[in-house]
Order: structure tokens, then sequence, then C-alpha cells
């Protein structure tokens, strides 16, 4: 309502400039492995954001968001191993060839972390509370089970690249610039959410997690607005898999474990719920210590766990919101 | 003699054993102020929660408006304009009033497939949200959050936002529970000029405010209608003092 507090505008200019820095820093200080790092923070951070907009908006507590980010990356995958291959898509009508152009791969594989979304959110949404966490992992966990028993793209094993996806311009096989076009699909991806969360679908979005029988009594079908929301965070995770997919030159089953699931939830609980920034916050937070800890121990989870629990206790808003400050509510 | 705008035939409900509605058959005409009184037990809210739509009953029918609505979910009940009022009050808590009655509003005005312009400033949003709020003596705390509202103001915001939908029935259950003496008399003034405009289902414990706005009054004993007629007829009724009236 009245303009948004100075410290929070801060916060977020502080926040950028340190993304748009860091390469450079990596650079300077010896270290250009951090730019991997640094890369994996911001692919992170945009699906920790997906999760935000249904959780932290939605009040929808999804425990199988990693099945979204592992169909982005099988849909990069399956046709990037197609291209090399020289062999046509099976169970599809029709001839269809592989490729290795991002103008392709990534907006395939968002419309099919959509699509799947879209279908297992019209089931998942029938139930709320822990049946819907529980149904949520539960159709992660099966897609998790169906691509380690798919020999066809190497099981467990998963599928190699050979390269990153080919955008037209630019070579992504540069660390560099793989970097910045990651960072700038977050920043896109920020403006739109932290437009849509407080337009009258944000409105309505917001009134299912506070009260959802109040708004189906003022005359609100909230299940369709629930769905839509759930489909366009399955979207965004399905971009998030698709650069996961390039970042690592990898693809494999893992991806979609509920462990990686878990570990989305606690980057956003770790930065702050229904902030959309807490999950940058949160993403940076729990892969610098994964990073750190790593480094001192092979078992950092020990230390995290603490740190978790702290920051539960005595910043209930996360990190971002401790950031902030108190006296910044909703924008 | 017009048209009733709500019948109810037959409405039975079940919990195991116990009948919550037996059989339930009254109608509310058009534009009155229609009382629903009883002991407790009786099925007063068990009946709105029918007539909303977030109860299913075992049997019987409800026509709302010359349509049949027995099967229809809440949503659609309430987009028609058969709106309510919980016991309870029901709000959003982390919104502001404005931004609860703004919310009323929207649902009002179709569908909220609108992603990008912000809700909070948008005038055809907000302009009506305050012009409700003002008219229920609520304009000074338009932009507080509803959480730290007054009990008697949230019960206000709640009629505020369902007066916003531009209803043509309500139903209300216990509008003044838990309200002070003075709260509970501006409640009724906001009520009694409704009367003509907007038609009230009122379920409410409070017998002087029954008596004072009702035009025609349902008595409901263990989910059946014993009596429905005007004030006066069923103050004097036999059975409604046996059953009811008799400790008041």
């Amino acid at each position: 309502m009245s303009a948004p507090p100075r410290r929070k505008q801060v916060v977020n200019i502080t926040g950028l400039l340190v993304l748009l820095a860091l390469p450079a820093v990596a650079l300077a200080v010896g270290e250009p492995f951090l730019i991997g790092v640094a890369t994996r923070i911001v692919i992170a951070a945009l699906a920790a954001l997906s999760l935000d907009l249904i959780l932290g908006y939605g009040g929808m507590v999804s425990f199988g968001h990693a099945a979204f980010l592992g169909i982005g990356a099988y849909v990069v995958g399956i046709l990037a191993h197609h291209d090399i291959e020289n062999t046509l898509i099976p169970f599809l009508p029709g001839t269809w060839h592989g490729t290795t152009a991002a103008l392709v791969q990534w907006p395939l594989a968002v419309l099919a972390s959509a699509l799947f979304a879209l279908v297992t959110g019209a089931l998942c949404l029938r139930t709320s509370g822990v049946y819907f966490i529980m149904v949520t992992l539960a159709f992660a966990q099966m897609l998790y089970h169906f691509f380690v028993s798919l020999p066809a793209y190497g099981g467990h094993d998963g599928i190699n690249l050979w390269q990153r996806s080919a955008v037209p311009g630019a070579d992504l096989s540069d660390d560099w610039i793989f970097y910045y076009v990651c960072l700038f699909i977050l920043l896109a991806v920020l403006a739109v959410l932290s437009r849509i969360v407080n337009s009258r679908f944000g409105m309505v979005l917001q009134g299912c997690k506070q009260n959802e029988a109040r708004l189906a009594a003022l005359g609100i079908a909230t299940g369709r607005y629930k769905l839509a929301a759930y489909t366009l965070a399955g979207a965004i995770a399905g971009l998030a898999g698709a650069l996961t997919a390039n970042q690592t030159e990898f693809v494999g089953p893992s991806l979609m474990h509920w462990s990686r699931s878990g570990e989305i939830l606690v980057m956003l609980i770790l930065g702050g719920i229904g902030t959309l920034y807490g999950a940058v916050a949160g993403a940076a937070t729990f892969l610098a210590l994964e990073e750190i800890l790593t480094s001192l121990t092979e078992h950092w989870m020990l230390f995290l766990g603490p740190i978790l629990v702290f920051v539960v206790l005595f910043a209930r808003r996360g990190i971002y919101g401790w950031l902030v400050g108190p006296e910044s509510g909703d924008d | 003699m017009t048209e009733p705008i709500l019948e109810v035939s037959g409405l039975t409900k079940f919990f195991g054993a116990v009948a919550a509605s037996d059989a339930l058959t009254f109608a509310v005409e058009r534009g009155s102020i229609h009382g629903l009184i009883g002991p407790n037990g009786a099925g007063k809210s068990t009946t709105i929660a029918q007539l909303s739509g977030e109860l299913r009953p075992d049997a019987g029918r409800i026509r709302f408006a010359g349509a049949d609505i027995t099967a229809w979910p809440v949503h659609r009940r309430a987009h028609a304009g058969l709106q309510r009022s919980y016991q309870i009050t029901s709000l959003f808590p982390d919104f502001t009033a404005a931004e609860n009655v703004a919310l009323a509003v929207q649902a009002r005005q179709g569908h909220s497939f609108r992603f990008l312009a912000p809700a909070r400033r948008t005038p055809s949003l907000r302009e009506p949200a305050l012009a409700v709020l003002g008219r229920l003596g609520l304009a000074a705390k338009a932009d507080e959050p509803a959480s730290r509202l007054g009990h008697g103001e949230q019960r206000q915001l709640e009629l505020a936002m369902v007066l916003a939908t531009r209803p043509t029935m309500l139903l209300l259950d216990e509008p003044t529970a838990g309200m002070s003496r003075t709260e509970s008399r501006r409640m009724m003034g906001i009520l009694r000029p409704l009367k003509g405009k907007v038609t009230i289902l009122l379920v409410e414990h409070d017998m002087d405010v029954v008596f004072a706005l009702a035009d025609a009054i349902t008595v409901l004993v263990k989910g059946k209608a014993i009596v429905t007629g005007p004030p006066a007829e069923v103050r004097a009724n036999e059975d409604v003092r046996r059953a009811y009236l008799g400790n008041y």
C-alpha cells in the first residue's frame, strides 16, 4: 500500500549487485570454480521461487517439486541423446528427431513439466494439508522409479550430455555466459512473479492460503486458481530443470529423488516463505553453507540441521525476513 | 403474496442417528427478514450450512430464485447471490480491511485470471470496497490488518465483505454473537435498512434482535419447523412457548 520501506530496497539491490558481480569476484580471488557454485545457486533459486508461489502464497505444501525439475532435465537430456545417436524419439507418433537447440529444448521442458503439473495437480488438489504433501510426494517417487527402470535412457546411470544447449549468438559452454543467461532468467521470472502475486490472481491465491472456505463462500471457485498456480510453478521448475541439465551436463533420476524436493523446501524455509526474494536468499545460503561445510566435514548435514532449527525458531520469516526487518509487511 | 425467493422442502440431514434436519420445510419471502430461531442443537447452523452448500443434505430440495440449487457447489450459490456470514467470524486475517472487502468485490466481478495489474491499486476494486466500509462505519480502519480489529469490528467487516458482493439473499449466522449491547444495536442499525432490498435469513440467539427485525419467524426444534409466521403469532404459539420461549 504505502511506499516500500527503504531497508528492503537496500537489501534487494545489494543482493542483485552481489549476484551480478559473483563471476568477477570468483575470478579475482582465483577460484573460478565458484562460478559453477554461483550458477547452481541461481538455478536452485529459480526452483525455490516456483515453490514459493504455491507454498508461500497459495498454502500448498508440495513435497514433489523435484519431479518438475526432473522432467525439465530429462526433456533436455532425451532430445540431446537422440541428437547425438541420430535416432528417432520413440513412443511418439510420426518421426521426431533429437535436437540440441535451446529454443526447442527449453520451451518443451517447460511445457512437459507444466503438463505434468496440470494432470497431477488436478488429482493432488482434491486433497489438502498432510494428504496433499503425501500425494505430491507419491507422484514424484513414481516418476523417479519410472526413470530408474527405463534402460533406454540409462536407468540409474542417467544420460551424459556431450554439450550444453545451443543458443544462437551465445556459447553456453562458456561458464560466464551460462551464468548470466541463468541469472537473466531468474530475474525475469522474479519480476513477473512479483507482479502476479499482487494481481487479482495473486490476491485470490493468497486468500486460498489464509481462508479458502471463505473465498468459496464469497463465490470464487478456488480450485481452478490453485491448479493454475500449481501448473505455473511446475512450468518454472521445469525451466530450472532444463538449466540444471545444462549446468551438470548430466541427467539422472537422482534429480527427482524425494530428498531433492526436501532440499528445495529447506532452502525456502531458510530464506523465508511468501516473499519471493527469500527463495533466492535461501538458495544462496543453503548452497554456500553446503560448499563451506563440506570442505570441513563430510557430515555437513549435521551442522545444517541446527542452523535450520535456529532459523525456524528465532527468525520465523527466514533470513530474508530478518534482513529486511520487522517493519516491512507485505508490499 | 409474492413468490418466495427461497423454498426448502423436506430437507433431511442425519449425523449418525441424530436428525439435524428432519424433513424441514419452510419458505422465505423476497425482500423480508426471516428469523430462524430454536433452542441449542435445534439444527440452525446445520440448516445454514446446507443452504450455503457446505453440507450436502441426505434428502430434500432447496430452490433459490426459481432454480433448484440442491446440487450446486458453494461458490456457484454464492455467485448467484446467496451469501452467508459465519457464527465464528471468517476473514482473511493477514489482509487489511480494504483488501478483505476488495476480494469480495473481485468475486462479484467475475473471474480473477488477471495476472499483472496490481490489485491493491486497481480503483474498480478499491473504491467500491472503501464505499462499503464507509457505509458500515469502518472507513477509518480500511488499512488495518483484519486480525488487529476488535471483535465487533471484525463482525462488521465480515458483513461488509458479504454486502460488497451485492447479494440478493443473506444467510446470517448469529451476526451479533459475542457483541456488546452497543455493538449489537449498531449491527441492528446496519441490518434494518436492508429490509426490502436484500432478503435475510437471520439465525440469532438474541430474541430482542429477532423480534425487532423479523417480518416472519420459523421456529426450529430437533430439526423440524414447528411453526412459521409473523412474530406476534410465533410469540403467542403454545408449542413454541413449551419448547423454547418458556425459559426466555
